[in-house]
């Protein structure tokens, strides 16, 4: 019996000992962590143009600016909406081209990267860096290189979010590709399809509603990507807006409405694609378990 | 149960309608796409693409991001010889010195562009240019009689674009352009110039073993000053703007996850009784999510002024946004056997948070924060270029002067390694975090 005791008591001292040196491990981290965050914030504050406790009363100077001319001017704002309308078309447009070719570039490599579909299983890793390396590239250093050579507007913006795009669905993509079942393709190989033919025939149905939920979700960070894009000189509402922004004070309200176009079609893009993707995904399960 | 004539009909058109479907689906999707482009192509004026398209900076960006020329110059008024890289001040040899390929002499400077190309800067201005394979041009430029310029043969090849008052001569070895006032030979080499040491640095042309044997003599102090202050590629100012948008994103991943973590308590089904509450909180989100980080920045840029901190906080206000939903979905999915167990131990609700719900949530959440993070690396060069921090605006002021594109090239590969290396971090911590959590909790 006494033996057990002391068995009981040695492993609770042992455990006791594990459980300080654990919450001693995590007290470092923490201590640590914030050791980062406050000199982080510090030299981030000292290397900004204005400083933090400075600017931090006249956050709101600039929304009430804007604001109070537009309410000034609510008269002119269906007007201002209907105005950029076309502008917001395009950077809608943009997004949309952008993604599409995106996804469908990001397919192709997807399925030449994952290992029992690929054309060239050798290529594998080749294709995987080739999709890292896009995936790395900011947009806008393709779109600032390509506005150069030709000139502004909607295509350098267009090829570089989809250049960008092809990297980060293809990734994805080849995620979900590693979860499709091989027999489709294996059967279709029996009768002699070609690999075109085993990959539109035999994976792409299985994975199509999951390659479908996470091109809308890139739909959507599109359009913030592409209105971004506009800013810097590839059209779109983006470039209205730098335009709107430049005249500054007595054009707020044109910079109001292109404000109000953007934060409504981020939602509207924002909320649809939730729903659809909701019912993509867990669609069928969702209604057995609840 | 045998199947009736009319039952297998039933199926037959089932099966049909079924097929149609699909048929539908395989041929109307493509055309749908197709459709689309066709419209986009159109829109976009893709065909009126190609007058747009301009070859030369195309060209001139290509050949400048792996390649750069020096510059010989002579001033025809005041007969003053210099040599620049890129004809840049601060590429500029000190007076009186040149690299080896050019001999300075009394009355006459030799060029050698290599491969039997020279070019001869006489006396009296006068130019001479060797062609190996056509022969010897020579130009006499004066102020009032222009550039009078004698070739071998008598037509004119298209290489050389020659006319009353000005020369210029393209070949495979280099350039050469007389004017009345100057005269200027270029010479193209194959990589960065100068990417190491400047010419006023003594290290500058030192082969690496030599810069190695020198270091190793107690120089490192002095060759490192050289290379860190380096004024043509500048070190030090691209390593502090890699720092900073590496500090942007960190700051403003974490910040929005500090702020976001409590404020996804209250949107949360399970945590937060009252619906006022969650609905207000849960607007809240999607309004710091349907403002763009471009909005936040340009509102915030008033504010605060350009730099980091600026960028920070626009990434840490429109990620409190992504991540107050996306924890809250995250705490709904909480499983509650775990905090019905700590209960039953008799624990008070701190207690059933810290050891109910916080070890259930923190792989997950950490997971997304870290992915989060290395997608702000992205972030905070684009939003740098906008609001003027970090590397994002080095690399937009080096565009703007449209001619420094190995600066550009180089800051591109930057910001590649960048991504790649953050993207590699955040994955390490992950496993490491993650696998350490299961494992230890």
């Amino acid at each position: 019996m006494t033996d057990q005791a002391s068995g009981v008591l040695d492993i609770r001292a042992d455990y006791m000992a594990q459980v300080r040196r654990k919450r001693m491990m995590d007290g470092i981290i923490l201590v640590v962590f914030i050791a980062l965050m406050v000199t982080g914030f510090m030299i981030a504050d000292d290397r900004n143009a204005g400083g933090f406790w400075d600017g931090l009363h006249r956050f709101f100077d600039f929304p009430k600016e804007v604001l109070s001319e537009a309410i000034e001017k609510i008269g002119e704002l269906p007007a201002n909406l209907l105005k950029y309308l076309p502008s917001l078309i395009e950077t809608i447009n943009i997004a949309a081209a952008s993604t599409l070719l995106g996804a469908m570039l990001g397919m192709l490599l997807s399925l030449l990267s994952t290992r029992g579909m690929a054309k060239w299983p050798r290529l594998i890793p080749v294709f995987r860096r080739v999709m890292d390396t896009m995936r790395a590239m900011p947009e806008i250093v393709i779109a600032l290189v390509l506005i150069f050579v030709m000139g502004g507007g909607p295509v350098p913006a267009m090829i570089a979010i989809a250049f960008h795009t092809a990297g980060a669905l293809g990734k994805l993509f080849s995620e979900v590709n590693e979860n499709a079942s091989l027999k489709p393709v294996e059967g279709l190989q029996s009768v002699g399809a070609s690999w075109a033919q085993r990959m539109w025939l035999g994976v792409i149905p299985q994975v199509a509603p999951n390659y479908f939920s996470y091109a809308l979700l890139r739909f959507e960070i599109n359009i913030r990507a592409s209105a971004i894009l506009g800013f810097v000189g590839a059209g779109g509402i983006g470039y209205e807006l730098r335009n709107a922004m430049s005249w500054g004070k007595g054009q707020y309200d044109d910079a109001m409405a292109i404000f109000l176009l953007l934060f409504l079609t981020i939602v509207a893009v924002d909320q649809l694609s939730s729903v659809v993707r909701e019912r993509l995904t867990h669609g069928k399960n969702q209604k057995v378990t609840t | 149960m045998t199947i009736t004539a009319s039952e297998t009909d039933l199926l037959k058109v089932d099966a049909d309608r079924l097929f149609g479907r699909k048929k539908l689906m395989s041929f109307g999707l493509p055309a749908i796409v197709i459709a689309y482009l066709t419209y986009i192509f159109f829109a976009f004026d893709i065909p009126g693409l190609s007058q747009r398209f301009e070859v030369d900076n195309a060209r001139a960006l290509v050949a400048d991001s792996y390649s750069y020329k020096t510059h010989i110059a002579r001033d025809n008024r005041t007969g003053e010889i210099s040599a620049a890289i890129e004809g840049e001040r601060k590429g500029t040899y000190p007076d009186g010195t040149a690299p080896e390929w050019v001999t300075l002499g009394e009355t006459e400077t030799v060029i050698d562009l290599g491969d039997g190309h020279v070019v001869t800067f006489g006396a009296d201005n006068l130019v001479s240019y060797d062609i190996p394979g056509y022969g010897l041009i020579t130009a006499q430029p004066s102020r009032a009689k222009g550039v009078q310029a004698v070739l071998p043969t008598e037509e004119t090849p298209e290489w050389i674009n020659a006319s009353k008052n000005r020369m210029a001569i393209t070949t495979e070895a280099g350039r050469l352009t007389i004017t009345r006032n100057r005269t200027e030979v270029f010479r193209y080499f194959t990589g960065w110039e100068l990417f190491f040491f400047t010419l006023d640095s003594p290290y500058s042309g030192m082969s690496v073993s030599e810069v190695m044997a020198r270091a190793l003599g107690g120089e490192h102090a002095q060759i490192w000053q050289d290379f860190w202050t380096n004024k043509m590629w500048r070190h030090q100012e691209v390593a502090w703007a890699i720092f900073e948008t590496i500090l942007m994103a960190f700051l403003g991943t974490m910040g929005a996850a500090i702020v976001a973590l409590p404020l996804a308590f209250l949107a949360a089904k399970n945590f937060s009784p009252f619906l006022v509450v969650r609905q207000v909180t849960r607007r809240f989100f999607d309004f710091f999510r349907g403002v763009d980080a471009l909005i936040w920045t340009i509102v915030l840029a008033r504010a605060f002024g350009p730099g980091p901190l600026t960028g920070a906080l626009a990434i840490l206000i429109t990620d409190t946004g992504s991540f107050g939903k996306m924890f809250s979905e995250v705490l709904e999915n909480v499983d509650k056997k775990q905090i019905e167990g700590i209960q039953s131990t008799g624990a008070k609700p701190v207690q059933r948070y810290r050891f109910g719900v916080i070890p259930q949530i923190t792989p997950i959440l950490l997971s997304q924060i870290l992915y989060y993070l290395e997608s702000n690396t992205r972030s905070a060069t684009i939003i740098g270029a906008i609001t003027g921090g970090g590397i994002g605006l080095m690399l937009t002021q080096a565009m703007i002067t449209q001619k420094d594109w190995e600066e550009v090239t180089y800051y591109i590969v930057l910001i590649i390694l960048m991504v790649i290396i953050m993207d590699w971090f955040s994955g390490w911590l992950r496993r490491k975090l993650i696998s350490g959590s299961e494992s230890g909790r």
